[in-house]
């Protein structure tokens, strides 16, 4: 598409100027994935430098280093024990010990790596299968355990892990090594293990913070998560729950479920609970955006007394825990709450309902539109918080100019207000769009995702409701009943991560904050 | 000239008044469901939904009936375990982590921070499910699940960061430097001077963490796996609104909603400046 200079679009009346623009956003969207997809073969590419750079270094490090140097490449931590660091020689030392000795185990790291059967389609994690056998002891059929696919899956993948940490430990000490050498030669002291424990509290203070929480977060969320990316490639399911009866793997079988939307694949009910869950975001975030800002106009507005007890009022929503306050309001409107009631007895309801009786969360358009409705009511007072503490930094003299300049409210809106709001809330907007695409607890609490849609079939075993989010159906297929299905759950989360990935990349580059970055200052 | 400044004082007026009856609409609004939580929790008559919001007869059998028959005295300290344990320790690793990211340079930073950015982006509940494997197994589930949720909420809390990471950013960065020329050491500045200035930040993630646990469902249910004693408020609750314990417990979760939403409610209300202050500034700088 043809690039109009700025002289050219400044003489574009509006409405041109709007389709200009409206177009140069369409064309852009290609062009985003395109440059994504190169950052990510120049990561690949980095990646492969990287490696081919510390492999030369690490022949160069060896040719040229002394004997000590030499020897670090064997025994850790001998480098440095040479220059005089004992608390870092021994603490290398310790984790090679360590980790030879949990490798040649005989029920160590070898032995759970080679249970795995890696990613080989139709092999079992784990090959001891469990059985009954005959005890002669108690005279009858007794269970004897064999392999816990699980248990031999999370074994296999910690070795792994400990495999990579040796490989950079033992690439961080000769790096370490060499250093000490080279200050050496040019007559310096190296660091004693004093110094290391006072650098800990000053120049390298960020390690001593980042300890704790990374290792938190290395355990409990990038572990799981690997762990759980490896599930999609495997059985596990309620019938193969890897005690009883091992899961194998499977390879891609369950993502090409995903896109078979015939009979025995998934891809109907998918297709149709993203699209709801697509749309439920866009709906739950702009109208309590909107209307919030309203709110916070209005009581903003020059003249309206009691400022403080509108916005208390409104305050108390956030302020009483949300189960209480949703779980109550959505029993509110069932068939025996006052509202529901009401809404039967004046006949207020589509007909279908009002024949049986029955209340608005029964029926699927009514039970999102309901949906949509609770949300802005919970909603409504983060957006005005927020929208109120923003709308006081936007000048007054804006306002009294334009005023003069003969523009109307509307106007003064339009032009000044929501530009503002717009730039300084973009992030916001991001990130409760994300929020709202897996916004759980609303859902969960209103409907529990129901009415069921049984028209979508009962995708391989697990129930779909019409106003099912991803993360509710994936909270659906892991919930101990019979048709858990752990790979399905983790297929679907792979599904989220990547509508969100893709979503945030777009909002990042649509929002003007991120560009223009000193517009309004 | 008269007539057409009269024209413009009555029709703001107008404004206003449309403005008053909405907001009056809206404080109606929001504030029935409180009150309907309220006057349905005092009701005596019936422990059943009815369709009228004023009881019949008043009375505080539900609370009696809640304190003494039930296990909500357990749920209710279970949960409030919780909270002041998650509001510790996560407090401690959100301060650690926006601290580091914010006001130390190191290599690696811009790395740690997308690598955070993306690994949110994954549904934090698919880690359950090898989690609760482990935890199950070294016996953090079931009635002991309040520690094992303890762990769950505060060891990723770190991720975050966001909020208070913007907080530090605006303190200004010549107070550091001054301390360092004065020959602090970054522990020093850390501890003497940038903790004392920050107290609005640690308030808010301290009040986050303390709120966390009293509405968390999706972890909770998962670890908790039904058993009574391990329950937190909101997993217990929500089985009374079942289907099928809707009819005996109705009047009770209102009785039991009062309960839980006057502390929290407090301790909320209080320190809501801190709220305020924390999602503005958190929205703004994303």
């Amino acid at each position: 598409m043809k690039q109009l200079t700025d002289l050219e679009y400044l003489k574009l009346n509006r409405n041109q100027a709007f389709w200009y623009k409206l177009k140069l956003f369409f064309f852009a969207v290609p062009q985003l994935f395109l440059s994504f997809g190169k950052s990510i073969l120049l990561f690949f590419k980095k990646i492969g430098l990287y490696f081919k750079d510390e492999t030369k270094d690490l022949i160069y490090t060896f040719s040229k280093g002394n004997f000590a140097v030499k020897l670090s490449f064997f025994v850790f931590g001998f480098g440095s024990f040479f220059y005089g660091q004992i608390m870092r020689g021994i603490l290398f030392l310790l984790f090679e010990v360590v980790f030879f000795t949990y490798m040649l185990l005989p029920s160590g790291g070898i032995y759970w790596l080679s249970k795995c059967n890696w990613f080989q389609t139709g092999k079992t994690v784990g090959n001891v299968h469990g059985r009954y056998e005959y005890d002669p002891l108690y005279d009858t059929e007794v269970w004897v355990s064999g392999d816990d696919s699980v248990k031999v899956l999370l074994y296999g993948l910690l070795s792994v892990i400990f495999i990579i940490a040796f490989i950079y430990t033992w690439r961080l000490q000769i790096k370490q090594c060499r250093i000490c050498m080279e200050i050496t030669e040019s007559g310096k002291k190296v660091k004693s293990g004093k110094d290391d424990l006072k650098s800990l509290l000053d120049d390298q203070f960020h390690k001593t913070l980042l300890s704790l929480p990374l290792a938190g977060i290395l355990i409990f969320t990038v572990l799981p998560i690997i762990y759980m990316v490896l599930i999609a490639f495997t059985s596990y399911d309620a019938n193969h729950d890897g005690y009883s009866n091992l899961f194998s793997w499977v390879g891609l079988e369950h993502f090409n479920q995903l896109f078979n939307f015939g009979k025995g694949g998934v891809g109907l009910a998918f297709g149709e609970i993203l699209s709801w869950t697509l749309m439920w975001a866009f709906f739950a975030t702009f109208t309590n955006y909107f209307l919030g800002m309203f709110v916070a106009i209005m009581i903003n507005k020059k003249g309206i007394k009691f400022k403080k007890v509108w916005r208390t009022v409104l305050v108390l929503t956030i302020a009483i825990p949300q189960f209480v306050s949703l779980l109550y309001v959505s029993r509110l409107f069932n068939s025996t709450g006052i509202i529901g009631k009401m809404l039967i007895e004046w006949g207020m309801l589509p007909d279908s309902l009002l024949e049986t009786k029955r209340s608005l969360w029964e029926n699927p358009t009514t039970a999102k539109i309901l949906l949509v409705l609770v949300n802005v009511w919970i909603g409504i007072p983060h957006m005005m918080l927020m929208a109120t503490g923003i709308l006081m930094n936007i000048p007054d003299d804006l306002y009294e100019s334009s005023k003069i300049d003969g523009a109307n409210v509307f106007k003064q809106y339009t032009k000044i207000t929501l530009p503002y709001m717009i730039f300084v809330t973009g992030p916001y907007l991001l990130t409760s769009f994300v929020g709202n695409l897996n916004n759980f607890n609303v859902i969960y609490l209103l409907t529990n995702g129901n009415p069921l849609n049984t028209d979508v079939g009962t995708a391989g075993g697990v129930s779909v409701g019409h106003t099912d989010l991803l993360i509710t159906w994936l909270h659906r297929m892991t919930l101990g009943s019979s048709d858990t299905q752990y790979y399905m759950a983790s297929v679907v989360g792979i599904m989220v991560f990547l509508v969100v990935a893709v979503l945030s990349l777009i909002i990042y580059n649509v929002i003007p904050s991120t560009k223009n970055e000193e517009d309004y200052r | 000239m008269m007539q057409k400044r009269l024209g413009a004082k009555a029709s703001r007026r107008l404004g206003n008044t449309v403005i008053y009856l909405i907001l009056v609409v809206m404080t109606v609004v929001w504030l029935f469901p409180f009150f309907g939580i309220l006057l349905e929790s005092f009701r005596v008559e019936s422990p059943m939904q009815q369709g009228y919001l004023i009881p019949k007869k008043f009375g505080f059998d539900n609370y009696i009936k809640l304190f003494n028959e039930t296990d909500f005295p357990k749920w209710f300290l279970n949960t409030g375990f919780m909270g002041v344990a998650t509001a510790f320790l996560q407090t401690f690793f959100i301060l650690s982590m926006s601290y580091t990211l914010s006001r130390l340079r190191f290599r690696g930073r811009k790395l740690l921070m997308n690598f955070m950015l993306i690994l949110g982006m994954f549904p934090g509940f698919l880690t359950m499910i090898l989690i609760y494997k482990v935890f199950h197994d070294i016996g953090l589930t079931m009635s002991r699940a309040p520690l094992g949720l303890i762990i769950v909420y505060s060891a990723s809390s770190a991720m975050g960061y966001y909020v208070s990471k913007g907080f530090f950013d605006t303190i200004p960065k010549s107070l550091d430097e001054a301390a360092r020329v004065d020959g602090a050491t970054r522990w020093q500045v850390f501890y003497k001077v940038i903790m004392p200035l920050s107290k609005p930040i640690i308030i808010y993630t301290v009040l986050m963490g303390f709120m966390a646990p009293w509405g968390e469902f999706m972890l909770s249910s998962y670890l908790i796996h039904e058993n009574s004693d391990g329950m937190s408020v909101a997993v217990g609750m929500y089985e009374w609104l079942s289907r099928t314990n809707m009819n005996t417990h109705y009047t009770m979760f209102c009785s039991a909603g009062v309960v839980v939403a006057i502390p929290v409610t407090t301790v909320f209300l209080l320190l809501q400046r801190y709220y305020v202050e924390g999602v503005t500034g958190g929205a703004v700088k994303g």
